[in-house]
């Protein structure tokens, strides 16, 4: 019996733990300073928000652990030993491991601005940063945003229930633009102005000016203009929280990196998550990928790696996905801001509704690459089957039915598109295929 | 952070929203001054200054709140607040409707001027007196109609939820207050046909029965209805859109649940401890009352000869503890306490005759989109059946759950379009765990 320690309990630790226990007998324990509970990071406006308290975003309690004989420490861990595989803790206590799965996971970015580290100035990744943000924007009337991306949109959502006049500034001429291609980024653009936020595209932060009590007053963008705001959300990006390993033999770049098996370049010592950066990552895929899902599947792939035989990490089908305000936002397979040269891209937006999709294919052989699909949701199966077998957009519209995961007696849309995409192809492509489960008969679906 | 704030925090009121919620309170005064005597003197003028002006300014102040802004879940401050909170508000309301059920139940006579008020009501429709069960539905009905133009409004942006709540307005209004009523005006029976045994437990006693029977053609129509309703019709439709079809489509006490229990759904109790209780209460309801109806059919049959007053004294407590405690002063008193389907979750028998159906026997599950699940915990929080449906999603399986009613907000809240209710080849329902790293590299399907 090994004892298989993770620092970071977080969807990706936590997942490791978990198939660890799935797979093996082996001695479990779950090391973090930030929640004593997983808890769901992407749920953190939801709390800010009402919908949920901390405990609703616990997917298991304590009991679940316990039952699972994964240890639970609260506690921060201050020095890893490699050489002799020890760990000791922010409360003096020592940790012998004989694996480690370190998945600290990010940090926000700052980028050096003047008056960064003023009271009312923040990012958003931690339990703790909520509890600052619910302090800070008590009695807040103005917000300026500072970052385009999702974690700027839901810091904008939050604070507008709360009553708050928000201004966001995105560096990118709109919303989004270095994932999103122009049209869809111009429909969640216009989305975003009904909920009466004061976007300002093109426009970035310069300086944040102190009241006088190391407080922030407002806002000084690099054209000049000085917002007022008592409040301030950073929100570009984040980068991997690296800080655990430095002063150890573990190798980083941006992030732990890690080889195939998800392992650095120290044995028995693995990297997940966030904090993780692939050596060489699988063709079309970054070398970092701070999403839940990633996580996810690293938890189970260094879990399976650790009890079973040696694993390579295999992401799979890209999928992702988000919900600005109103708008669910799904993506299957690889669209990028701009289509290379030998894809043709297909965008149709309905014209009473608030959907639209986007549909990806080369141009010489018609495979399809992938979708982005906006208020209107997919089946995550099908998408990954239709990129993973090659299916022509012809055959995928055919089909398109089958695509279709919206409610019963929702809309349907698919038609619509079929006929949008006939007229700008000159094609004659008809559906084939209704919404349902009927195309499932005969399958069978098993767990393992 | 999350404790019970103030609510003048979060909810300030806009002016309309304060002037139609003043109108509101006035007509709940008009409501204890017809109680303590006026409803008797002048039904009409009480009638329209409570039922009347409540249901109007309700109506507005809700239009107010919910039309003029996007459509879309805001579950904003539900936590927070003390109405939906467990909060001071909601003791006050909880206290509230459990003295009118206790009142209802066991002192009718106190409610006699409210009673009176409806004789204008009841005279139009019934062409009769009213009485306290008169009173009751007519109260219940306008909850529903009002609660449930709330949610059309709350969620409009869901087609499924918009057609589910004019479904269960429609079946509380035509079928559960406007048909019986229209029967009684032509003396006959006055017949529930959306209840059936074992919910409505006195249905197959033999005196119903025997009543039924008196009251010729249409007396024996609907005895044929009853037992067809239960026999057959309940196994097929549950066996193709899963129990659903009665529970949050149809039955009266689901469509109050859905209308007047939406605000209080997320105070369901998820803990593995209530699913345990929930099993043994609702299974033990369910056998106490076959074995009730049984001795009562046997009793009748021996004339009391066997088995002497056993028979009339369980059908006397089954009556008093689950017909009148359980499913009336628990299971609506405490909506806003307990949440809005403890009746349906820990105690009716109908709930778990369909859930079985369900289960075992039906097309229904809640699919799980492949490994979209963020574990945000949003459908296991507003389930109100105290399904902990996270449990599953985030494991990528199909939610196939006994006690799940089909409501549909599971999915309506999902902020990532994981979860959808279908019906589908049963064999197809994912009931184990799936690897995340199988279904992406799709070794899945066997």
């Amino acid at each position: 019996m090994k004892h298989i320690v993770v620092i970071g309990n977080g969807v990706a630790g936590s997942t490791a733990a978990r198939h660890v226990r799935k797979r093996s007998d082996h001695k479990v324990t779950m090391i973090s300073d930030e929640n004593p509970l997983f808890y769901s990071r992407t749920a953190l406006m939801y709390i800010y928000m009402g919908h949920m308290t901390v405990k609703d975003t616990q997917p298991y309690d304590y009991d679940f652990w316990k039952k699972n004989r994964i240890d639970l420490i609260q506690s921060r861990v201050t020095n890893i030993n490699t050489k002799d595989q020890v760990l000791t803790l922010s409360n003096k206590q020592s940790v012998a491991y004989d694996s480690l799965v370190i998945a600290t996971g990010s940090c926000s970015n700052k980028f050096g601005w003047p008056g960064q580290d003023l009271e009312g100035v923040q990012g958003l990744y931690h339990l703790q940063d909520l509890t600052t943000m619910e302090n800070k924007t008590k009695n807040a009337k103005n917000a300026v945003v500072v970052g385009g991306g999702l974690i700027g949109i839901e810091m904008v959502e939050m604070l507008l229930t709360r009553g708050i006049k928000v201004t966001m500034l995105v560096r990118e001429n709109g919303f989004w633009t270095n994932v999103l291609p122009k049209e869809d980024s111009d429909f969640i653009g216009n989305h975003i102005s009904k909920h009466h936020v004061e976007m300002r595209y093109a426009t970035e932060l310069k300086e944040i000016i102190d009241d006088g009590s190391r407080h922030v007053k407002a806002i000084v963008t690099n054209k000049g203009d000085t917002i007022n705001a008592d409040f301030v959300g950073l929100t570009v990006g984040v980068h991997p929280n690296t800080q655990i390993v430095s002063g150890t033999e573990i190798e980083t770049d941006r992030g732990i990196l890690v080889d195939s098996n998800l392992q650095t370049s120290i044995k028995n010592v693995y990297a997940i998550g966030d904090c993780a950066q692939i050596r060489k990552p699988v063709a079309g895929r970054r070398p970092i990928e701070a999403v839940w899902y990633t996580g996810k599947i690293m938890g189970e792939t260094v879990a399976s790696h650790i009890c079973d035989q040696p694993k390579e990490y295999d992401p799979g089908i890209w999928f992702n996905s988000a919900k600005f305000f109103d708008v669910e936002y799904q993506t299957y397979g690889t669209i990028l801001p701009n289509p290379p040269e030998n894809q043709e891209s297909f965008f149709w937006k309905s014209s009473t509704k608030e959907v639209a999709i986007r549909l990806n294919f080369e141009k010489d052989t018609q495979h399809f690459v992938g979708a982005n699909l906006f208020g209107i949701r997919g089946r995550h199966h099908v998408f990954q089957d239709w990129i993973k077998n090659k299916n022509t957009i012809k055959e995928v519209l055919e089909q398109f039915g089958h695509a279709n995961f919206d409610p019963e007696f929702f809309k349907k849309y698919e038609l619509e598109i079929i006929a949008s995409f006939n007229t700008k192809y000159g094609k004659n492509i008809s559906l084939k295929s209704k919404k349902g489960l009927g195309f499932l008969k005969g399958l069978r679906f098993s767990g393992r | 952070m999350n404790s019970v704030v103030s609510d003048k925090k979060f909810i300030e009121l806009s002016s309309p929203q304060k002037i139609w919620l003043s109108v509101f309170a006035l007509s709940l005064f008009m409501l204890f001054v017809a109680l303590f005597g006026g409803g008797a003197k002048y039904p009409k003028v009480f009638l329209i200054s409570t039922f009347g002006i409540g249901m109007l300014s309700g109506i507005v102040f809700i239009r107010k709140t919910y039309a003029y802004e996007t459509a879309g879940i805001k579950n904003n401050f539900i936590m927070m607040m003390k109405h939906t909170a467990k909060g001071s508000t909601a003791w006050f309301f909880g206290i509230l409707f459990t003295s009118f059920y206790v009142c209802l139940y066991w002192h009718a006579d106190l409610l006699e001027n409210l009673v009176r008020m409806v004789d204008p009501i009841s005279y139009m429709l019934r062409a009769k007196a009213a009485d306290q069960w008169f009173l009751y539905g007519t109260f219940y009905t306008a909850c529903v109609l009002v609660m449930g133009y709330r949610m059309l409004l709350k969620y409009r942006h869901s087609r499924y939820q918009t057609v589910r709540t004019l479904s269960v307005m429609f079946f509380q209004l035509v079928f559960s207050y406007l048909i019986p009523s229209f029967l009684a005006k032509l003396n006959q029976p006055e017949f529930y046909f959306t209840y059936f045994w074992p919910l409505k437990y006195d249905a197959l006693f033999p005196g119903s029965v025997a009543s039924l029977r008196q009251s010729g053609n249409v007396g024996v129509f609907m005895l044929f209805w009853s037992v067809a309703m239960i026999a057959i019709a309940t196994p097929l439709l549950t066996y193709f859109y899963g129990k659903r079809w009665y529970c949050s489509w149809v039955c009266g006490c689901g469509g109050l649940a859905e209308t007047l229990g939406d605000p209080y759904r997320q105070l369901s109790d998820k803990s593995l401890k209530a699913w345990k209780t929930e099993r043994v209460m609702i299974y033990s309801v369910t056998v106490l009352i076959t074995i009730t109806t049984i001795l009562v059919w046997l009793d009748s049959v021996y004339g009391g000869g066997i088995l002497g007053t056993l028979s009339a004294s369980m059908k006397k407590w089954y009556g008093f503890f689950i017909g009148a405690a359980f499913s009336g002063v628990i299971g609506v008193g405490f909506y806003p306490l307990l949440g809005s389907r403890v009746w349906c979750r820990f105690g009716c028998p109908m709930a778990a005759i369909l859930g079985i159906l369900q289960k075992w026997f039906s097309k229904f599950r809640i699919t799980t989109n492949g490994g979209q699940c963020i574990s945000c915990g949003n459908c296991s929080t507003y389930c109100e059946m105290g399904i902990d449906v996270r449990w599953y999603a985030q494991r990528g399986q199909d939610i196939s759950r006994a006690s799940c009613v089909g409501c549909g907000v599971c999915s309506s809240v999902c902020p990532r379009g994981v979860l959808n209710l279908e019906n589908g080849p049963k064999a197809t329902r994912v009931l184990d765990e799936v690897s995340l790293v199988n279904m992406l590299h799709d070794k899945n399907k066997a």
